[in-house]
């Protein structure tokens, strides 16, 4: 039989994974209004974000009555403070995604330029890191994280070469900066997602095996 | 002030049995030091070893090493009733004498250790129920009242202070709160956390949220052995040893 904390920890796990998903879905669907001009997908992410506004205080609540109500220790302790940071993390990629939508919609607006930008592939890697680190969260697999935290690095490099083209784009001719302003703020919307990933996997790492690995460093208390 | 303890081989036997196993242990100075871990894990046997208290218990005797400050507490030549005196002891239950006024209790050990300058004494009371933190709420009721129509948690405080009075350098304390309202308990809490500054104190606690709240060092006993000891904090967040996870989690004990 679960006792009633432990039936807790897992309905807590079970809302953060639920929005995950929700989170994960922004982002596909932003990726998704990018691809194909359809402003219908931009209106998905923007009605969704209420919903994961709502999970965040629902996640944050529990974890608060968890916090009083069982005064939790050690991998237990760790986990919700883990859950309280990857919640917040998780809002913040609710609200890149919202970010993109509206930058979506005003290249919607403009006339279609062709820019030598790959954001589709740049959005599959970011949405990969999302996935990962939620998969990492779900089985408790410090390993999995630290393969997130790797392909960091990769979306930090194609953002990098976002930017020089699309300012070599925008200094050699005004009619397309607009277009390209919004890609690269697309771009960076992008790389801001893979860095909250990056925050939820190192969070992952600390409940897991007690270590704190931001930064740069794997930091044990001692 | 208080001394260092430092504890090597410990092992203490009810009869034939061996119920606490070759314990080394080093808890400093003036710094409180949490001892937990679930019923029969030795952790009271191993705070009643500090003071010679064990052997008190017919058939029960300890070996191994215990040096508080300079002196050895199971070397040859120590003196049990001298060790109790520097090595004071607060029980769960509040055990105040119950026929004695206030200040009878409190100078009751000084007493028994000889001490009859008046004033001295009133002033060594004074002292005491102050480090205690019960002078305000009892200094007019001295001779009046007995240590019995105290309150549990006043009770508790006048116990410390009896144990304060005779001037030890550690004070040993055995599950001190757990017969008390949360109020008292807080201001046992504030108090211990206050007497650190003048003495070495060791607390039993099966509370761990008490043990996190009050002590710098935390040992956690488990079948007569010392599983982990390390600062509380570390204990309690990130602790190097699966027993003491579990433990600590409620995943038993």
């Amino acid at each position: 039989m679960r006792s009633r904390f432990q039936q807790g920890l897992d309905e807590l796990k079970e809302k953060l994974l639920r929005m995950g998903g929700l989170a994960e879905q922004a982002i596909d669907r932003a990726t998704e209004a990018y691809r194909t001009r359809d402003s219908k997908y931009c209106q998905m992410v923007l009605t969704g974000e209420n919903a994961i506004n709502e999970a965040e205080r629902e996640i944050d609540e529990l974890a608060l009555d968890l916090l009083a109500m069982q005064q939790p220790m050690a991998i237990d302790l760790r986990f919700i403070l883990a859950v309280l940071k990857i919640n917040a993390d998780l809002e913040r990629v609710g609200d890149q995604a919202v970010n993109i939508a509206q930058r979506v919609l005003d290249l919607i607006s403009e006339e279609e330029v062709e820019l030598p930008v790959d954001i589709p592939r740049m959005a599959d890697a970011v949405s990969t890191m999302v996935q990962r680190a939620l998969e990492a969260f779900l089985d408790g697999k410090a390993e999995v994280a630290e393969a997130v935290l790797q392909m960091d690095n990769i979306v930090d490099r194609m953002k990098d070469e976002a930017f020089v083209v699309l300012v070599q784009k925008m200094q050699d001719g005004p009619a397309c900066t607009r277009q390209a302003l919004d890609v690269l703020l697309i771009a960076r919307n992008l790389e801001r997602i893979a860095d909250h990933a990056t925050n939820i996997a190192e969070d992952v790492i600390f409940w897991v095996r007690g270590a704190d690995v931001r930064h740069g460093g794997a930091h044990f208390r001692e | 002030m208080g001394v260092g303890i430092e504890v090597r081989g410990l092992k203490a036997f009810y009869g034939k049995n061996e119920s606490l196993h070759s314990v080394d242990i080093t808890m400093p100075a003036n710094h409180v030091t949490a001892v937990i871990g679930p019923s029969g894990c030795g952790k009271s046997t191993f705070v009643r070893c500090l003071n010679r208290m064990h052997e008190t218990i017919p058939e029960a005797h300890a070996e191994g090493s215990v040096k508080v400050g300079e002196m050895d507490v199971y070397g040859s030549g120590s003196d049990p009733v001298e060790v109790r005196r520097r090595i004071g002891m607060v029980f769960q239950k509040p055990n105040p004498f119950p026929t004695m006024s206030i200040y009878g209790n409190v100078a009751a050990g000084l007493k028994l250790n000889g001490f009859r300058n008046r004033k001295q004494m009133d002033e060594l009371v004074e002292r005491s129920l102050k480090l205690a933190a019960l002078w305000d709420e009892v200094k007019d009721d001295l001779h009046k009242k007995s240590g019995a129509s105290l309150s549990g948690g006043q009770q508790q405080r006048l116990c410390i202070a009896r144990s304060l009075a005779v001037e030890p350098e550690v004070l040993l304390m055995d599950e001190p709160a757990s017969a008390l309202d949360p109020i008292s308990t807080s201001k046992i809490e504030e108090l211990i956390f206050q007497l650190k500054q003048h003495y070495t104190v060791v607390i039993v606690t099966h509370n761990m949220q008490q043990a996190a709240r009050v002590a710098e060092l935390t040992g956690f006993f488990l079948m007569g052995n010392l599983i982990e000891f390390d600062k509380t904090e570390k204990i309690f967040t990130t602790p190097a040893d699966k027993r003491t996870e579990d433990y600590v989690t409620g995943r038993f004990g």
